[in-house]
């Protein structure tokens, strides 16, 4: 038995969690283009903030495309809903609301990562400790992760809030492949220039996956292993596959255990479907911007069906 | 001015009390250090748990620590079981005395609490006239104020029988302590008190609506997690292992009331409710209200919930009641009070209002319906100024006022930077009511951290410290 009220908090909880990670990750993956490169960094901070829905927001407030403005904006503003500071804000919010829902290590977790935050971002972040800081983020995160992990009970709880998760993060990849998915095109280079070299680091960077990418593959960046690996590698955590198993995966534990098929299931099932190509190369013939325009539609959808079939409101 | 307070600890002439004894022992072997190391521990815990609270019109400092003192208050087992003797005889009046109340009015009409002081009180409900709540009870759980000011002088205070708070900061309070000082356990032996939320948990199991004859399903209402004291709401639904709801999760289907669920609705039996009177029912009170469930005193009035506290109960612990409670005691329990009143005067009456005018640099002047320390005069602490414009309140409207003497509450030992100190305290036993009344040993120990400051009120500088009864 699961309050509306409660499954929505949770959802809500762990898709902040995810997005104060993803926006430290996003400017981290930044920083280092804007460190190896001297041409070209403000491109690179706009697709960052593109990439992170922030570009609207962003550009009311600044004219200029800094590390200290866009790394501002993006981790420490709360005037942007979205950036790690707020996330963090909104995701204790909805922690302290399904208290009773949570384990206690769970609870204290995203507490003190807020408190630490909170700490750490009183104040403008001077630039040289801006490594710190996303580390720092990307620390809190991981903690609460484990707490989450390690003492959660497998029940529709713990569907919910990974529910949340999933749909956050399956979104946040989408998204880093179609700011980027020009530069992932065959047409334009299969052998890389070196300007494509970093883009595709960059993207790399941004799912922290540069490394784990030469193990299941060659030691080059080719454009279509790259999104192959993010979008239909299963093993991979921050792949369009990966977020999709798991979300089919929950939520047929809520089908299961209810005993009702609701319109969700569907779409999950439908979702998860197209991601069961033969190869990667289908979706570049069918066109790799509109499958991601596609993909992003639908997992928006996904999260409304979720909140409308289970109550959340 | 300076009163000469009882120190439970150590009073001035007779030394250390025996109830203190072997703590005073494992106290004298503690480095100072380590205890001053330890107060910061305890803060690091409560922060680091959310045990906070918010204060009302502080925007900045949203949530807030209620400052805890590791000294311990400490009770004899006598002592004990005079208080709990006298707080089940109060108890049980004050549920007799609502159920005549909305019943057959037998006390107003044999003249022992005048008519006007019911009918025209805001606190009493009209619409719970001839309405018996399921097992007869009214007031379920209750927060008896006590106060002492002497080796064996305890008075009641107030008596909270609408929400009373507080209890999590009982439970906490141990919990902290038992983490940073465990051998200090095994030295002395405190009876528990952690068996509380069962307790809670069986108690409102027992006042189930009659027609559920299984077991009932129990949820906590709150008013949400913007309120001051949604930390101890939370903490309660967690650990009697029920659900935490909020108004907008409920409403009344098929003349049940059903909270909403992944599943669709499911019926609710008995509702312990932390939302006052006025906002349960916006078709029957304030119809502004967003807090509560629209229709749940029909629900409630065809017996098919279990509403604790009852609607209504304010009008047995409103402040203008309390002076008539010896009378209440006796009329119903046929005994008289074994826990004193303190000296109360109305400013409804024009003789008391006189003397409370006269006296006002001597006297704690109220509101009869104002609780958490606000709305209230401290004679002997306020500028003339301040008394003067708090008398002419009390002109204006004297009935909303009574008076009591300043009482030199008791002291009990802080630690302090400079070593033990003491300050003044109060305390909150709880209490439970259903076919039986239950008392867990122990209670909410406030203490005025300000030296020679008397308001314990959290709200206003506050403190708490663990209570412990002795198991001798």
């Amino acid at each position: 038995m699961l309050l509306g009220r409660v499954a929505n908090g949770l959802y809500w909880m762990n898709r902040y969690i995810e997005r104060a990670e993803n926006m430290a990750r996003l400017v981290d993956a930044g920083l280092r283009m804007a460190l190896t490169r001297t041409q070209g960094a403000e491109d690179e901070w706009k697709s960052v903030l593109l990439s992170a829905g922030a570009d609207v927001g962003f550009s009311a407030k600044y004219a200029e495309y800094t590390v200290g403005a866009v790394s501002d904006f993006l981790i420490r503003d709360t005037s942007n809903p979205s950036s790690s500071m707020s996330s963090m804000e909104t995701a204790r919010f909805n922690a302290r609301m399904v208290r009773t829902a949570l384990t206690r290590e769970t609870w204290e977790a995203i507490n003190e990562a807020w408190m630490a935050l909170k700490r750490m971002l009183a104040k403008p972040i001077d630039e040289r400790d801006l490594p710190q800081v996303l580390d720092a983020i990307k620390r809190e995160t991981a903690l609460i992760r484990g707490c989450f992990y390690g003492t959660m009970l497998r029940n529709e709880i713990f569907d919910f809030a990974q529910i949340g998760t999933y749909v956050e993060r399956a979104d946040n990849t989408a998204r880093i492949l179609d700011v980027k998915y020009y530069v992932l095109l065959p047409s334009v280079s299969w052998v890389g220039s070196t300007l494509d070299n970093y883009q595709w680091e960059s993207i790399l960077r941004s799912v922290s996956a540069h490394r784990s990418y030469r193990w299941v593959y060659d030691a080059e960046y080719r454009p279509t292993n790259i999104a192959d690996y993010l979008i239909l590698n299963g093993r991979m955590p921050r792949s369009l596959t990966f977020c999709y198993r798991f979300l089919a995966e929950h939520l047929h534990f809520r089908e299961q255990d209810y005993g009702l098929r609701l319109p969700c299931h569907d779409t999950v099932e439908c979702t998860l479907a197209k991601l069961k190509v033969g190869s990667i190369k289908q979706i570049f013939d069918a066109g790799l911007h509109e499958f991601l325009t596609d993909f992003i539609r639908d997992n928006y959808r996904l999260g409304d069906e979720v909140a409308k079939d289970y109550r959340f409101h | 001015m300076r009163l000469a307070a009882f120190d439970e600890m150590q009073p001035e002439q007779s030394g250390l009390r025996h109830s203190y004894a072997a703590y005073d022992r494992w106290l004298k072997q503690q480095d100072p250090a380590r205890l001053t190391e330890k107060m910061r521990d305890a803060e690091r815990v409560f922060r680091k748990t959310g045990i906070t609270f918010a204060v009302y019109g502080e925007a900045e400092a949203a949530e807030r620590l209620i400052p805890f003192d590791i000294v311990p208050r400490i009770l004899s087992g006598s002592e004990w079981r005079r208080l709990t003797q006298g707080i089940e005889q109060r108890v049980q009046a004050l549920n007799a005395f609502l159920d005549d109340i909305y019943h057959r009015q037998e006390i107003l009409r044999a003249g022992r609490v005048p008519k006007r002081l019911v009918a025209e009180n805001v606190a009493f409900l009209p619409e719970m006239i001839g309405v018996r709540p399921p097992a007869g009870v009214y007031t379920h759980i209750i927060g008896v104020d006590i106060v002492r000011t002497g080796e064996n002088e305890f008075f009641v205070l107030e008596d909270n029988a609408r929400t009373p708070s507080g209890v999590s900061y009982m439970l906490e309070n141990r919990e902290t302590m038992m983490q940073l000082f465990p051998e200090l356990f095994q030295q002395v032996r405190v009876r528990p008190v952690e068996n509380y939320p069962q307790l809670l948990r069986q108690s409102l199991a027992a006042v189930r609506p009659e027609s559920v004859r299984t077991t009932p399903t129990i949820a906590v209402l709150t008013p949400g997690s913007y309120n001051s004291a949604y930390f101890e709401h939370a903490f309660l639904a967690d650990q009697m292992g029920v659900e935490l709801v909020e108004g907008h999760d409920l409403r009344v289907v098929d003349g049940h009331v059903a909270m909403r669920t992944t599943e669709g609705y499911k019926q609710i039996d008995v509702l312990y409710r932390r939302v006052d009177d006025a906002f349960l029912d916006p078709l029957t009170f304030n119809p502004d209200s967003a807090l509560g469930v629209p229709g749940i005193m029909d629900v409630y009035r065809a017996g098919n919930i279990t509403i604790a506290n009852a609607p209504g109960t304010g009008i047995s612990d409103d402040k203008a009641i309390y002076s008539y409670m010896p009378e209440i005691i006796e009329f119903y329990t046929g005994r008289k009070a074994i826990l004193g009143n303190i000296r109360t005067w109305r400013c409804s009456e024009p003789d008391s209002l006189k003397y409370v005018q006269e006296n006002l640099h001597d006297l704690v002047v109220k509101e009869v319906h104002g609780s958490g320390g606000y709305g209230m005069l401290v004679g002997p602490a306020a500028t003339k100024a301040e008394r003067e414009t708090f008398s002419k309140k009390i002109a204006a409207n004297p009935s909303n006022y009574i008076a009591q003497p300043t009482l030199s509450l008791s002291t009990c030992p802080i630690m302090t930077e400079a070593g033990l100190a003491p300050r003044h305290v109060d305390l909150r036993p709880f209490v439970l009511v259903s076919d039986r009344i239950q008392i867990v040993p122990g209670g909410l120990t406030r203490v005025a951290l300000k030296e020679g400051s008397l308001v314990v009120n959290s709200s206003q500088g506050g403190g708490t410290k663990d209570t412990w009864v002795l198991d001798d």
